[in-house]
């Protein structure tokens, strides 16, 4: 499969309010795979039996933000709510156990810089703490709510839809809660079953006046985050927990914004698009893959690809593939098998091919 | 391996304690050896000093004081003169000693990567789970949140089940898909991951006896963390406002994963905590005060009375799980002390011991433990199949989609 391909994305339009952003990961291997153009043959890593399904390939330095620093995801997070402190007095930082740091050390240090006033712990509610994040953000402060798991992220459910996500429609812009960013670690981990694995982006999706931002690296991370707390609308911020660690990168030391709502192109190429977030890869052309963790029905590759054949029905040559989790719980000891993988998305990528 | 210790003494009695069969004594002279469970040798699981008395020696029954447990809106409370007979305690003493060496040997398969995910251990709070179910029957029902090895084992599992379970194996007693946290027996409800959300379904549970017309109770554990969930205060109006045969339970150990009490919050007395409905303080560390003040709490329960809640003091040795080392938020002195002065298996051993109920004993539990920690590690997991199985009621099977369109699982259910 000697050709090359065209890595080409639709710009996701802002009112589905989705940051697709590409890992250069299972890109790399499948370039390895399909024999594609010299330039993807720099980013082929060996592959190695990990805990985790891939491995991660670092983006090349930034350079047009200032110096740098070798930086992983959780240091990255630290770094960009580090400068959000420093430049606006009204940030808060609160969660469950955030003071000391938090459980993936997101929040280290922040307490002992800025003071127990803006970096303070949350008794255990999770609908307490967005409600209250809301509160703040209404009456002007920026609130940064850390929600401990993506899975516990249900008890704010209503806070989130029904009071945060609407609050500037229903008062005619005399309110907002723009000032809210929710953060909580997202995705699978390799152990963590039915409740320390889950990728509920689709119903945040699913509700107008929230933007819902998932990173795939340190760099994105920070500059998106930072993005997000600006943004004068509430963000919720899913961080993949897998990537805490392994996702090292050389991160610009100060602030900087990477755009929402709008996909980034990471590789070019003729023949398939890829299309994922977090720690999926991305490719296409007249041909598009989608691959998210989440249950495949419901899951928001089928918003995408809904729209997308709506849009350039014509220029398709496959049907459009995606490539998710299956619909059951997110399992304990079938996690292996259950994860789209790459090479489900190979298998996919060559039967579209072959179409 | 035989175990195998003689001991004559004036009235030529023998000791034989085979694998597995401490337990059955062969003749009405046998003497039975009570350790306490530290100082046991690790290696080969005997005490270093033995004596022997005649069996019979023993008294069958004494009368013990218990610590007065602190009331909120109760006009009486548990008796502080109680009653234990020597076959109880010797039960009670067994059980604690099974849960804590399957505690033990969970966090040693942890360590050895066999177990994996997550995992919270609930050595330090044996007396609890025993006590609780020493006054209540196995027709009753019970709830707890994720630190639900203990009540599985008193709720009738099995330790083979239970440790099989953990490490994701398909004769776990979640057929290996629910893991450490998703462990459930007959009118045992789990096993809950998510803080407090097994609060309100204890109050369903509870509806349903008193609907059912069984006398029947359930018990509805909760910790001190989870005190601070919106669904508990939703659950104790919706109990008390139907009048529902619940004992809500706190098993307040200090900590919620790394955050002590008084951080968290606002009122520590969490007895109290239910306003409108009675409560007790409990030292959860006494099994005969756990075991009383349940026995207070169940009558009330089954006289009609509607909810009562129970706040038990206890302690826990490990960690919130086996990634938290569980020293940085206390002292290895504040862990140190309460091993060495509230132990529950020690209480109830040197209760034992001084009220002439037993001389030294040892509790042959090792061999249990192993057997189910080999049958854990060399029960085949789960097949493939059984990824899809379950997910809903229905007949017939249903296809479920898959990463995709044409890889289909079949659903049995």
């Amino acid at each position: 499969m000697a050709a090359a391909t065209r890595f080409f994305v639709r710009g996701a339009s802002p009112r589905l309010s989705l940051s697709s952003v590409c890992a250069g990961t299972q890109g790399s291997v499948g370039a390895n795979l399909l024999k594609l153009s010299p330039s993807c043959v720099s980013r082929i890593k060996t592959h190695r039996r990990h805990a985790a399904h891939f491995t991660y390939q670092p983006d090349p330095v930034p350079t047009q933000y200032g110096p740098t620093q070798k930086m992983n995801l959780f240091q990255s997070v630290t770094s960009a709510l580090d400068n959000t402190l420093a430049s606006d007095p009204t940030a808060v930082i609160f969660g469950e156990d955030v003071a000391f740091g938090g459980v993936f050390r997101c929040t280290v240090g922040l307490r002992d810089k800025y003071g127990k006033d803006r970096v303070f712990n949350t008794p255990l509610c999770e609908q307490g703490i967005v409600g209250f994040g809301i509160g703040v953000a209404v009456a002007g402060a920026t609130a940064i709510a850390e929600i401990q798991f993506a899975d516990y992220i249900f008890p704010a459910f209503d806070q989130i839809v029904n009071e945060a996500a609407k609050y500037r429609y229903r008062s005619g812009n005399l309110f907002d809660c723009g000032n809210l960013t929710i953060r909580a670690p997202w995705g699978c981990v390799g152990h963590g079953s039915l409740y320390h694995s889950q990728s509920p982006e689709a119903f945040f999706a699913h509700c107008p006046g929230l933007k819902v931002v998932i990173p795939r690296g340190p760099v994105q991370a920070k500059g998106l985050l930072l993005s997000c707390i600006s943004d004068k609308n509430p963000c919720i911020f899913f961080e993949p927990k897998i990537l805490y660690r392994a996702a090292v990168e050389q991160v610009p030391v100060d602030a900087y914004t990477i755009p929402l709502s709008q996909a980034e192109v990471l590789q070019e190429g003729s023949d398939v698009t890829l299309l994922a977030w977090g720690t999926q890869s991305v490719v296409k052309t007249g041909r598009l893959l989608i691959s998210h963790e989440a249950p495949v029905t419901g899951g928001f590759a089928a918003e995408i690809s809904s729209t997308v054949q709506e849009e350039c029905f014509l220029n398709l040559e496959a049907p459009i593939s995606r490539v998710c989790g299956y619909d059951t719980p997110f399992p304990h000891i079938f996690e292996p098998f259950y994860i789209p993988d790459k090479w489900k998305c190979l298998e996919a990528i060559k039967k579209m091919i072959n179409y | 391996m035989h175990t195998e210790e003689d001991a004559a003494g004036p009235e030529g009695l023998v000791v034989t304690e085979k694998d597995g069969e401490s337990e059955q004594l062969k003749a009405k002279d046998a003497v039975q050896y009570l350790h306490c469970a530290e100082s046991l040798c690790p290696e080969t699981w005997r005490c270093s000093c033995l004596s022997a008395r005649s069996y019979a020696d023993f008294t069958s029954e004494a009368s013990f004081e218990i610590k007065k447990c602190d009331t909120h809106k109760l006009d009486e409370a548990p008796a502080t003169q109680v009653v234990m007979t020597r076959d109880e305690g010797l039960q009670y003493y067994r059980t604690m000693q099974i849960m804590r060496r399957m505690e033990l040997k969970a966090d040693q398969l942890y360590k050895q990567k066999i177990i994996r995910g997550f995992c919270h251990l609930y050595d330090g709070q044996e007396a609890c789970a025993v006590g609780i179910e020493a006054a209540i029957n196995l027709s009753d029902h019970l709830i707890t949140a994720y630190r639900a090895h203990g009540y599985t084992y008193t709720r009738g599992g099995t330790v083979k089940e239970i440790m099989a379970e953990l490490t994701g194996r398909r004769g776990g007693i979640a057929k290996g898909k629910g893991g450490s946290m998703h462990m459930y027996c007959k009118h045992f409800y789990g096993g809950n991951g998510i803080v407090g959300a097994q609060v309100p379904l204890g109050a369903g549970v509870a509806l349903a006896c008193k609907y059912q017309g069984r006398n029947e109770l359930c018990v509805c554990l909760y910790g001190d963390g989870a005190a601070n969930q919106g669904q508990i205060f939703e659950t104790y109006n919706m109990a008390a406002l139907w009048k529902l045969p619940v004992i809500f339970i706190c098993e307040n150990n200090r900590y919620g994963m790394g955050t002590s009490v008084e951080r968290a919050a606002a009122s520590t007395d969490y007895f109290k905590r239910g306003e409108f409905i009675p409560g007790l303080r409990v030292d959860g560390m006494d099994i005969l005060c756990v075991r009383e003040a349940t026995r207070f709490a169940a009558d009330h329960c089954r006289s009609g009375k509607g909810p009562i809640l129970m706040e038990l003091q206890t302690y826990r040795y490990h960690g919130h799980s086996m990634s938290d080392p569980g020293v940085s938020y206390r002292t290895r002195e504040e862990i140190q002390e309460v091993r060495s002065k509230s132990d529950p298996i020690s209480l109830l051993k040197d209760r034992m011991l001084s009220n002439n109920m037993a001389s030294e004993i040892d509790v042959e539990v090792r061999k249990e433990i192993e057997d189910a920690s080999l049958f854990a590690t060399t029960d085949p997991e789960p097949p493939l199949e059984e990824l899809c199985n379950h997910i809903y009621h229905n007949n017939p099977t249903i296809e479920v989609r898959g990463t995709n369109p044409w890889s289909k699982l079949k659903s049995l259910s």
